[in-house]
């Protein structure tokens, strides 16, 4: 029980740590939202008066007037209430925050979550199996070729992925957004088809680089737990080698693996940017991009503030998750 | 990426380093494939870094400067990887910006293992009320998404030059091997050797620096190469979305520049491809190194000779 408790104690204590990182950053930067939202709208050419630039400036959310620690309450206050202001973003102006996020979140969850959630199984899967044959012939191919996927750039993979794939009159398969433009959203076979058609190639380059690294440290993990005397003890009673394989050592050597992976979901919300990017995907990391291109504080801080609330609730997960599932945890807590 | 680093802090070999340090090391590399391979690369790095007029010995003056030669040319024999949208060869390009992309790996490495170690080391040997407050600041910052956090750091920061891409890289990077720096630290504390440099009456200082830091040597630099590796793809990520200095000289800016002007779309693979290829090969050399040091420093990870095959179910 102490365990649990000092592990919610440290979820909102960085809960709250990455909160005020969020707001503080903004502060403490030259160029404060406040001005660049000027710079935009005198730019329109539409203000006249400084009275009606600093009426459509709290229209926006920010009170030149208040001081620091009253904008950090209703900051705070705001982010839990999911009040999270409008767009000040080039084409985008005056939009919610909200309901810009509520439209990318599920192609973001969609794409990305499905990618991350097959590089960990089969990742896993293909791990065990190189460590318990080990110095066989999938050990031998698999340590070196993915230290060398798994460094290579996420963009390089996508770009590379469009050259071969997706380049010229002829291409195989589409490189640019979700869906073909001529299509509607609705629950028929050729938009169904032009939805994953589309999907192949950015999940392919996440599921590329993403493997390796799940490969790498299960292979490891399952070496390392061959070696422990329980294993010992089940091939002396005579177990069945699977048993011993998946029962025996791999749910021992899975547990390192649990809050890695528990991160690696708790990105997805945050898409993956420069995937997203590159395949002009409509997800939460091309928004991610195009906050920052259009320096649009508002969203900017919305995106981050929900990509740690992911991560932490997830993290939190796997440890309640490694509670249950390892005594050892259990008997440390 | 990071997840490549996971090491076993128990795995790893504890003994005075000193006895190893003479030789052993680079005996260690030189036996190791992998290390090997990715050492090798590295030095090509590193003298077309410090060279780069070697390679590209026709090149006059600086390679970025616009219109030298005739615009989007296709590979060819003068050309060997072709001209950008404004006229600048794409291979001497390439071979000058090495030297940026290589300083930006090997000092947010150094940055951030120096801060691993300093937090790492300090929380594990302090213990107490330092142990628990060093340990939650680096709890908090491994969780924080370091990616999202860069690029909000960067947008903020006006789109920064060098310094800022690398105090950011350091900034975000160090959490990982101080918490595994940590757990080396915790499992050497009651070790006889430190008992007896306590009995001595040795400071705290001379026994963190002489007595416990050289036992940790080879965790230390698997550190450094997981935090260069780290460095080396997300400043080429920063600067392909534009977040660096869109005027340096780097493969990073290379991209960003590709992409701008449509190579891909236009039909010029190897202008956009070039650049990545380079980043992917330091990141490969990188994670070659840290591989092989992970088998060094754990000799249950070593790879089996064929001759003799063990297979777990035989």
């Amino acid at each position: 029980m102490r365990f649990l408790l000092r592990r919610l104690g440290f979820f909102v204590l960085t809960l709250w740590a990455a909160m005020t990182i969020n707001f503080l950053i903004p502060h403490m930067m030259p160029g404060s939202p406040a001005q660049v939202l000027k710079a935009k709208l005198n730019h329109s050419g539409r203000i006249a008066s400084p009275e009606q630039l600093n009426a459509l400036l709290a229209s926006f959310g920010f009170d030149p007037h208040a001081g620091l620690f009253d904008q950090y309450v209703t900051y705070m206050k705001d982010m839990v209430t999911f009040n999270w202001g409008v767009s000040i973003g080039g084409s985008s102006l005056g939009a919610s925050v909200t309901s810009m996020i509520r439209q990318a979140l599920p192609w973001t969850l969609g794409l990305v979550g499905v990618a991350t959630i097959m590089a960990f199984i089969i990742g896993t899967l293909i791990g065990i199996v190189a460590g318990w044959r080990r110095g066989g012939l999938l050990d031998g191919i698999v340590p070196p070729v993915f230290v060398v996927t798994s460094a290579l750039p996420y963009f390089w993979v996508a770009l590379l992925s469009i050259v071969l794939f997706a380049n010229g009159a002829h291409a195989l398969l589409p490189n640019d957004g979700n869906y073909d433009l001529g299509l509607h959203p609705q629950w028929s076979g050729q938009f169904i088809g032009s939805v994953l058609t589309h999907a192949i190639l950015p999940a392919g380059t996440i599921l590329i680089t993403a493997i390796g690294g799940w490969i790498l440290t299960m292979r490891n993990n399952t070496i390392t737990t061959l070696a422990e005397d329980y294993v010992r003890m089940a091939r002396a009673k005579g177990l069945p080698s699977r048993r011993i394989m998946f029962d025996y050592a791999a749910r021992n050597a899975l547990l390192p693996n649990l809050s890695g992976f528990a991160m690696s979901l708790g990105y997805v919300i945050g898409g993956t940017i420069l995937v997203e990017y590159v395949f002009n995907y409509p997800g939460l990391g091309h928004m991610f991009y195009l906050a920052t291109a259009g320096t649009d504080y508002p969203l900017l801080q919305a995106l981050f503030m929900l990509v740690t609330v992911a991560v932490l609730v997830c993290v939190l997960l796997a440890d309640f998750a490694i509670f249950l599932l390892d005594p050892r945890a259990r008997a440390k807590g | 990426m990071s997840t490549l680093l996971v090491d076993s802090p128990d795995g790893t070999d504890v003994r005075p380093a000193r006895r190893r340090m003479r030789g052993g090391l680079s005996r260690a590399i030189l036996s190791n494939r992998k290390a090997t391979a990715g050492l090798a690369l590295l030095l090509l790095f590193c003298l077309l870094a410090a060279f780069p007029k070697l390679f590209v010995p026709w090149q006059q003056g600086d390679p970025r400067t616009v219109g030298q030669f005739q615009q989007l040319l296709h590979p060819s024999l003068t050309h060997w990887l072709g001209t950008t949208g404004l006229g600048q060869d794409v291979y001497a390009e390439l071979i000058y910006s090495t030297r940026e992309s290589l300083v930006i790996a090997l000092v947010a490495g150094l940055g951030a293992t120096a801060i691993s170690v300093l937090i790492g080391v300090s929380a594990a040997y302090l213990g107490g009320v330092a142990d628990d407050a060093l340990s939650m600041l680096t709890g908090v910052f491994l969780v924080l998404p370091t990616f999202p956090l860069i690029i909000v750091l960067a947008t903020y920061a006006g789109k920064g030059s060098l310094g800022v891409v690398i105090i950011v890289l350091i900034a975000t990077g160090w959490a990982y091997g101080a918490n595994q720096l940590r757990a080396q630290g915790l499992s050497l504390r009651n070790r006889d050797f430190l008992e007896s440099a306590r009995v001595r009456g040795e400071r705290r200082s001379y026994i963190i620096v002489v007595e416990v830091l050289p036992t940790m040597t080879s965790l230390i630099l698997a550190n450094f190469l997981g935090a260069a590796l780290y460095a080396v793809l997300t400043a080429a990520g920063l600067q392909f979305l534009g977040l660096g200095d869109p005027s340096s000289l780097s493969w990073g800016t290379m991209l960003y520049w590709a992409q701008n002007q449509g190579a891909l779309v236009s039909g010029f693979p190897a202008w956009a491809l070039a650049p990545g290829l380079a980043v992917a090969l330091l990141g490969v050399s990188f994670a070659l190194l840290n591989y092989a040091f992970d088998e060094i420093s754990n000799p249950a990870l070593r790879p089996v000779r064929r001759q003799r095959v063990k297979r777990a179910d035989s």
